[in-house]
């Protein structure tokens, strides 16, 4: 993998370099920005904002549900068991198990596509640089095409540039 | 932000984990000791069986289920308390949060340990596990301990999860500040984490979820571990207020038990500069809130005891408050109420120390509730002829303690395996905010188009 990069320590100048870059005819989702924390205040924080994790969440809480609703009345019906007068199937205290199912279904849910969405953990090694745990902010193309690799070093060459590097993995 | 300042937070906060002195191994060393001696105790205890307790004929449950009890409150502490204040984006939350998530990983996994030692046979747990069987033990939904089973492993399941998903940016950090085998280490739990804008994005998405799932969860479990009583015919237990009285009383000694480990990792690890006093006042404004619930809470449940008096009820309510117990009752009211009061609703007398004085006596006070909820009550069971007597012998008060120690134990090396405040999330308190940003941003074409 090969990948141009800078770092910078100024967001203002990072977001100078991704509209650059946009400038240069790189597409968002080619343009990699990288931070020790996130950066809500500006707006390449947000290019990546939409995102169907929260009715993932809700799936995944419907099939726990599901899940819980089977577990006990199936269970209860194969092996019935008369308890202080009442019903085999007996709803409310169903409600307690089906509730928490719901709630795990919904948890694990979240968690599952979070780790695929983010692609946590990565399979390949992809661009990074440990300055940017020292504060500094990494903008960069991975893999970009030979024929637009000085536009894109160009459009990182922005005054607050730190430091530019071109990179092999 | 500010790279010095940036820095500076990550070598404070790094310290800790990085740098090992014998003050530590020390205290390793004591309280692995303690704990090895409560496992040995509990071992002996398996092999010369259960009469070695004081449980018998008719206060079958005691000290074990009042540690369990007790246990899974203090685990209110962390989840509850750090979602809660995500929601509402508390800015002061930010260095507490990882301090009581932790409380409560812990503390449930050490709670959940109780049933399995008061079993008595604990190599027969998987009974209590669900699977379909054909010596019809297990499929009976209608049992509050199969309930039990399902929400500590929900609220388990969620806690260390919503815990670790912070984590892994800390992780990171860590990879890229140390060499040699943290190095190595690190870099397997950091799971690659980059740091990308989609990846934080996408955390700080599944933290809010997270956030608004455990709330209920949290809430469902100590409701869950009231049913255990309440769903019980048994005088002063079958109550319908059990369940907003059991979670109050949960995140009251949660509140006191997540002041002390703050102030004892302060103190112990320098972070003066990171937990300021308005933190424990903030907190201490919470405990004199719950507090003050709490008693409610006790005098609607005695006022309506008292006042239908029914014999049976009426009895272990006297044997409670001027009988046998009366001692510890009255100490548990000066311990939960008295103390509390006047600590905390004097703002002079609402400083760090008032605080972990306050906090110290609601965990006494909070442990002698959950013994008295379960003991008199059993002990003066309806007639007379069946009542009895209850003494802890030396096996259950050793276990007990080791407990104590075994949760100073894991705290402590977690706070040597990882940064105890989420470094990133204090980062991001610190970022200033640039006049006009907001403006600035909205006007911006791609934010427009995608609000």
């Amino acid at each position: 993998m090969k990948a141009v990069y800078a770092l910078y320590s100024d967001p203002d100048d990072v977001q100078r370099a991704v509209d650059g870059l946009r400038k240069a005819g790189i597409a968002d989702d080619d343009i990699t920005v990288i931070s020790s924390e996130p950066i809500e205040e500006y707006e390449f924080s947000h290019r990546h904002r939409a995102t169907w994790i929260h009715w993932i969440a809700g799936g995944g809480g419907a099939i726990g549900l599901a899940l819980g609703t089977w577990l006990t009345s199936f269970t209860e019906r194969a092996w019935p068991i008369p308890t202080g007068n009442m019903p085999i199937v007996a709803w409310w205290p169903n409600l307690i198990i089906m509730f928490e199912m719901t709630m795990l279904g919904a948890i694990l849910a979240t968690v599952i596509t979070l780790l695929i969405t983010a692609r946590i953990p990565a399979r390949t090694p992809k661009m990074y640089d440990p300055e940017v745990t020292d504060g500094k902010i990494l903008v960069g193309v991975e893999n970009p095409n030979e024929g637009s690799v000085s536009a894109i070093e160009r459009a990182l060459m922005s005054p607050g540039v730190a430091r530019l590097k071109t990179i092999q993995l | 932000m500010n790279e010095a300042l940036a820095q500076r937070i990550s070598d404070d906060l790094l310290r800790p984990v990085v740098t090992t002195t014998w003050k530590f191994w020390l205290l390793v060393a004591v309280l692995g000791s303690i704990v090895a001696m409560g496992l040995g105790t509990w071992f002996y205890q398996m092999y010369m069986g259960f009469g070695l307790t004081g449980i018998n004929m008719p206060v079958y449950w005691a000290f074990y289920i009042t540690n369990f009890v007790f246990w899974i409150g203090i685990s209110h502490a962390g989840t509850l308390i750090s979602a809660i204040l995500r929601l509402v984006n508390a800015g002061w939350r930010r260095p507490v949060t990882r301090c009581a998530e932790v409380i409560t990983v812990f503390a449930l996994m050490i709670g959940a340990l109780f049933p399995i030692i008061h079993l008595g046979r604990p190599w027969l747990f998987f009974w209590l596990v669900p699977y379909p069987s054909e010596r019809l033990i297990w499929p009976n939904f209608r049992s509050p301990l199969v309930w039990d089973f399902f929400a500590i492993n929900t609220y388990l399941t969620g806690s260390l999860l919503f815990l670790l998903l912070p984590m892994i940016p800390d992780f990171a950090l860590v990879r890229d500040k140390t060499t040699g085998w943290r190095k190595k280490l690190y870099s397997v739990l950091a799971l690659r984490w980059q740091g990308t804008t989609k990846q934080w994005h996408r955390l700080e998405s599944a933290m809010q979820i997270m956030a608004i799932a455990i709330i209920p969860v949290a809430v469902s479990v100590h409701s869950i571990v009231s049913f255990d009583f309440s769903m019980a015919v048994v005088p002063l237990w079958h109550s319908t207020i059990f369940a907003p009285y059991f979670v109050t009383g949960a995140i009251f000694s949660g509140i006191a038990a997540l002041i002390l480990a703050m102030a004892t990792l302060r103190k112990v690890l320098h972070l003066e500069e990171y937990l300021h006093p308005v933190h424990f006042q903030n907190l201490g404004k919470l405990l004199l809130m719950m507090s003050l619930l709490w008693t409610y809470f006790v005098f609607a449940e005695r006022l309506t005891a008292w006042y239908g008096n029914e014999p049976s009820e009426v009895e272990a309510l006297i044997v409670t408050q001027s009988g046998s117990f009366a001692p510890l009752y009255w100490t548990m009211v000066v311990c939960n109420f008295v103390v509390p009061f006047v600590i905390l609703s004097l703002r002079k007398l609402r400083t760090i120390t008032g605080c972990v004085i306050a906090s110290s006596t609601v965990l006494v006070g909070m442990w002698l509730e959950r013994f008295l909820i379960v003991v008199p009550s059993l002990s003066h069971k309806y007639l007379p002829y069946t009542w009895g007597h209850y003494r802890p012998r030396p096996v259950e008060i050793i276990i007990t303690i080791s407990t104590f120690a075994a949760m100073m134990l894991l705290y402590t090396l977690f706070a040597k395996l990882v940064p105890i405040i989420s470094i990133w999330e204090l980062k991001v308190g610190e970022h200033p905010v640039a006049a006009g940003k907001a403006a600035e941003l909205r006007e911006h074409p791609l934010w427009k188009a995608n609000p």
